[in-house]
């Protein structure tokens, strides 16, 4: 493991992205509109439709984006034979992998900032706990969904097929989180499966983070950090050296 | 046992349940400029994967550089350029070897002699997506010579490109095994084969021939490598 090329990577990925204005604002402009408008659906009605929606999208959000995200840039990369070139190299798969972690950590940091910041101060989204909790949560969602999308990206030969896993992985997590029917009344069956899942405890803990002044969300962190990490390993397997 | 190149024993290589590469044996040594020949599809991309370490084979053996193909330690020492430039499109030429150059830890004033040798200078703030299918080929050659490597390993490099450069390229290749790399070029066009010091023909994953061209053709009794290359095959029948 290299710090200089850990470094390199994280750099030279938000170089390119940097190049791609038009990504990178769909990338920070959209979380802040979708939010938006979920609010503007419910200013008409009584209750809490938005306080209590809004913690599970804040949650769901980075992690679409960038499972999306992730898997696209790393099968151009296998599919370019820049990774190829790389893993000829005196570079790590660790190093790889933390690069692009770095990058898109920081990409989901500033990402989910705004989509907080707009929605605790422009639409008055109360938030009883710190709102720097929201941040860590929505950070660490992100990196979930990075490395799952790393992950499924050797499973993809294409960009299109890539972009259908999105669907396969990630609407199911939606259904189950607890934003439709809580994960306490699911039926059994589902909500074992709902316990299952990384994305249920990202939403437990938005919404833990939003509803109570002091909330305890350390257990959640930690399973969505050891999914995270799990997937990682998981990808860093799909990094062949040599291949057939 | 040789120390620079590299020596291929018995290689046999099965892909999708055909014999890509049978029982190949060659060996290439440092100091020469190497010509590797053949119709497309004949396993030379194949051929020149295994030595570089990423391709996994079915029986036999790689030697590189005196140690077994693939080997962590050769990743400082090899030079490999695909057929097609794996660089990144989306950066430009000098943010391209830059990053390059950090992940193969040689200093920053590397970038600017890669870019003088492939002549791409004038290109460097470029984005490579924008260059033509020769410049970005050129690109990814420059990215293999960064780490000075005792073995340079080149899938058709000069493919599209422009006479007077093609030709400088070769002589940037002599100067290179004359400092002591082993060059290893493929290409399916025969009239490069005149260029090299040494020439392995391949045909359907074998070597038909291993020769200075000049002993090719005078073996063959042949005025070209074209020529020689058929009768290669008519004696292989």
């Amino acid at each position: 493991m290299s710090a200089r090329v850990v470094l390199a990577v994280a750099r030279r990925v938000l170089t390119q992205l940097r190049r791609d204005r038009r990504t990178v604002a769909m990338l920070l402009v959209l979380p802040c509109a979708i939010m938006t408008l979920l609010w503007w659906m419910f200013t008409g009605l009584p209750g809490r439709g938005f306080a209590a929606l809004a913690p599970a999208l804040l949650a769901l959000i980075p992690f679409i984006v960038m499972f999306l995200v992730t898997s696209v840039t790393t099968l151009r990369e296998r599919t370019s034979g820049t990774l190829e070139r790389l893993l000829a190299m005196p570079m790590g798969k660790g190093d790889f992998l933390l690069g692009y972690a770095l990058a898109f950590g920081v990409v989901a940091t500033v990402q989910s900032a705004l989509a907080v910041g707009v929605s605790t101060w422009f639409l008055d989204l109360d938030v009883n706990g710190p709102s720097w909790l929201l941040l860590v949560v929505a950070v660490l969602d992100a990196l979930l969904g990075s490395a799952l999308g790393l992950f499924v990206s050797a499973f993809a030969r294409t960009e299109f097929q890539a972009v259908q896993f999105m669907p396969a992985l990630v609407i199911p997590q939606i259904l189950l989180c607890g934003l439709f029917v809580e994960r306490d009344r699911l039926p059994r069956f589902l909500g074992v499966v709902s316990d299952c899942l990384p994305l249920s405890y990202a939403v437990d803990a938005m919404r833990s983070v939003s509803a109570q002044r002091h909330p305890d969300v350390l257990g959640d962190l930690a399973l969505i950090t050891a999914f995270a990490a799990a997937a990682l390993v998981l990808g860093a397997l799909t990094l062949r050296r040599r291949s057939a | 046992m040789t120390t620079g190149g590299f020596e291929v024993t018995g290689l046999t290589v099965v892909r999708g349940g055909t014999e890509v590469l049978r029982d190949l044996s060659c060996t290439v040594s440092a100091g020469e400029v190497t010509g590797l020949l053949g119709p497309s599809g004949c396993g030379k991309s194949t051929l020149m994967r295994a030595v570089v370490g990423v391709q996994q084979i079915t029986r036999g053996s790689v030697r590189v550089l005196g140690e077994p193909a693939g080997s962590a330690s050769l990743r400082h020492r090899i030079g490999y350029v695909t057929q097609t430039p794996s660089v990144y499109d989306d950066l430009t030429v000098v943010e391209n070897l830059e990053f390059f150059a950090s992940v193969l830890g040689v200093p920053r004033s590397r970038v600017g002699d890669c870019l003088t040798t492939v002549d791409l200078s004038s290109h460097r703030d470029a984005v490579v997506g924008r260059l033509s299918g020769g410049e970005r080929s050129r690109v990814s050659l420059a990215v293999a010579l960064l780490g000075e490597p005792e073995l340079l390993v080149l899938d058709e490099p000069t493919v599209g490109l422009d006479p007077v450069l093609r030709q400088d390229l070769w002589g940037t290749f002599h100067a290179l095994a004359a400092a002591g790399a082993a060059v290893l070029v493929s290409s399916h066009v025969m009239d490069e084969a005149m260029r090299c010091d040494r020439l392995l023909l391949m045909r359907d994953g074998r070597l038909i021939a291993d020769d200075p061209p000049t002993a090719l053709l005078a073996r063959t009794g042949t005025a070209d490598i074209e020529s020689a290359f058929l009768a290669l095959v008519r004696e292989d029948r």
